[in-house]
């Protein structure tokens, strides 16, 4: 276990805890960097998709984890970001500027969702989005001027400032650079008032406004984030997929979004981008899975929902802080090795003395 | 004389056909304990709920510093420096000690989202100021062991404390204390007793406390309102009002004089 001693309040803003952090981080973005020599195309583009739905999954962990408005609709802002970098991108419009109007499209979308949220909570904010779910869908595929209706639309190559992002690898390193770029974002806004007060309006509205936030200007705030972070990974969506059309953004994909970061653990950076990976992994899994499986079950329509269905209950169950509760565990294991303890993480009770004596 | 902190004027509040508070007036002073009792459902907490805005009063008004306040929304209270406790501890839960007292500064704060988005230099700066000034809490209420703790895994003593702390943190002109001593034990309450005293005293806070805890009110209070059913009964200090006839008939029911 590492106490860190503490001299300056500045340490308790940094990113990086301690030098062992820094080290182990900086192998992890070497060994990322070096990933597209040494793997298969197959695998790296196995990658990407980790990589974006982790930036899908740290819009959704700001709103639902951080702020605690569960969405039921973030499908429809993943088609607004990812038509809008379709439509762009036809006009000419270069990457960085269609990337960032893709943002500022679903932003926007997200504040105007938003607002219901300042009237309703609960159960009824997650209709809300439920049924702006259903619009989105529905307008996508009946405005077929702009979206190509259901025949859906292709996307022309990518190309940042002359640069022809036209491999699998050069894909691969725009979207882990996003996605490095969002998860210092978010981690930013967490450790500043933005982000506090998003964890206040979760934990306790009544007293978070006593305290001086302002929770309509917060939850605007925090729709807003998550949808413009979810437009993002739609444009890259887009690009991923090169051809987009309305039945990739149903309700059930926005199911699966917040299931997805369930899985990962909700309140923490960890659990959006573990749930993204075990999301595309274990699809993958099942996908081989299928081949080697009796027919009577391999071939079952559904077998896929069914597993993560299985997983989903299993995770709340036993392990209410997902796979980052996980993690959490195997990381005490090493460190302190061979001290770990099996009650280690069993709630700690702390008591009074006066509770003690009964 | 100087003018009073805080005024009520006339406040009634109606639930339906209940008059939870009728016709209330008082006058809080700078730098004194003003504290509140009555049996349950006397309306000392609806009368905590008006000043903070969270309900609005059917008449009457509240005055903060010569300034009707009773129209402003509830974030907009906490900026005049009003700070709270609640009845039942609404503290935020999973978040530490250390990041529920630094909410308490949130009013402070003159960073936009966007400045937060990529933590500019001077968001850093008024970080570390908001550190600084919640250490000074922590050293004042002794929670230099519970700082990184989250809320979720304290004791119900310690919980109670820290949101006094993250009150305290709001660096408040007036601090309203909603029963600071239910579920505490005889130890804790004492100690509570002197950490009101401390906040008179050396941060020179205006308290209002409501309270059911007689020696308690006795101990650290100026002055007493009691209430009963939504009037006043009597105001005075602790002996004058504990001696009232009204406010025995309110707690023990009717007496043959």
């Amino acid at each position: 276990m590492r106490f860190i001693f503490k001299t300056r309040y500045e340490q308790d803003l940094v990113l990086f805890k301690h030098g062992g952090q820094k080290f182990w981080y900086a192998v992890l973005v070497a060994a990322l960097l070096l990933a597209p020599l040494l793997f298969s195309e197959y695998f790296i583009s196995q990658l990407v998709f980790i990589w974006i739905y982790s930036v899908v999954g740290l819009g959704l962990m700001l709103l639902v984890g951080y702020t605690g408005q569960v969405s039921l609709g973030h499908a429809a802002f993943l088609a607004m970001g990812a038509y809008t970098e379709a439509y762009l991108q036809a006009r000419g419009w270069p990457f960085l500027l269609s990337l960032s109007s893709a943002a500022i499209v679903s932003g926007v979308t997200g504040i105007v969702v938003g607002l219901p949220a300042l009237r309703v909570k609960g159960i009824y904010l997650s209709i809300a989005t439920l049924s702006f779910g259903f619009i989105v869908e529905e307008a996508v595929t009946r405005a077929d001027s702009i979206t190509g209706g259901n025949t859906g639309i292709t996307l022309g190559n990518l190309e940042i400032f002359g640069w022809a992002v036209d491999s699998e690898a050069a894909f691969y390193y725009v979207s882990l650079v996003v996605l490095i770029l969002c998860i210092l974002g978010v981690m930013n806004l967490m450790r500043s008032p933005t982000g506090r007060a998003f964890v206040a309006i979760r934990d306790s509205e009544i007293s978070a406004q006593s305290m001086g936030i302002h929770l309509a200007r917060y939850k605007t705030i925090a729709f807003a984030l998550s949808a413009a972070l979810t437009g993002v990974a739609g444009a890259l969506y887009a690009h991923k997929l090169r051809f987009i059309s309305p039945e990739q953004f149903t309700i059930v994909q926005s199911i699966e979004l917040l299931i997805m970061i369930v899985i990962g653990g909700l309140g923490s950076i960890y659990g959006a981008i573990f749930g993204a990976a075990f999301w595309i992994l274990a699809q993958q899994l099942i996908v081989t899975a299928k081949d080697w499986l009796p027919p009577e079950i391999g071939q079952q329509t559904g077998l896929q929902p069914t597993i993560f269905g299985i997983f989903l209950v299993a995770f709340v169950l036993f392990e209410p802080l997902g796979i980052y509760g996980l993690w959490l565990k195997v990381r005490t294991f090493l460190e302190i090795f061979p001290f770990y303890r099996k009650g280690m993480f069993k709630r700690q009770k702390s008591y009074m003395k006066s509770e003690r004596l009964k | 004389m100087t003018a009073p902190l805080l005024q009520a004027k006339n406040l009634s509040i109606q639930f339906g056909g209940l008059k939870a508070v009728n016709d209330v007036s008082f006058e809080v002073w700078p730098h004194e304990v003003f504290s509140m009792i009555g049996p349950n459902g006397a309306g000392k907490t609806t009368i905590f709920n008006i000043i903070s805005s969270l309900y609005k009063p059917t008449a009457g008004r509240v005055i903060f510093e010569g300034e009707a306040i009773s129209h402003l929304a509830a974030y907009e209270i906490a900026r005049l420096g009003i700070a709270r406790t609640f009845q039942n501890i609404e503290l935020f839960e999973h978040a530490t000690v250390l990041q529920n007292l630094l909410v308490g500064r949130h009013c402070q704060r003159h960073s936009s989202w966007w400045q937060d988005l990529v933590f500019t230099p001077r968001v850093r700066r008024t970080e570390l100021q908001f550190r600084r000034h919640a250490e000074e809490v922590i050293e004042f209420l002794d929670l230099q062991h519970y700082r990184d703790s989250m809320v979720v895994n304290l004791p119900y003593g310690v919980r109670k404390v820290v949101e006094l702390g993250r009150a305290l943190a709001m660096r408040p002109k007036l601090l309203l204390l909603d029963e600071p001593s239910s579920g505490l034990n005889v130890e804790e309450t004492e100690e509570m007793g002197f950490w009101i005293e401390d906040i008179k005293n050396d941060l020179g806070i205006t308290v209002i406390m409501v309270e059911h805890d007689m020696s308690l009110v006795s101990r650290v209070s100026d002055r007493v309102l009691a209430l009963n059913q939504g009037e006043v009964l009597t105001l005075g200090t602790a002996a004058e009002v504990q001696a009232h006839p009204g406010v025995i008939e309110a707690y023990l029911g009717g007496v043959d004089v």
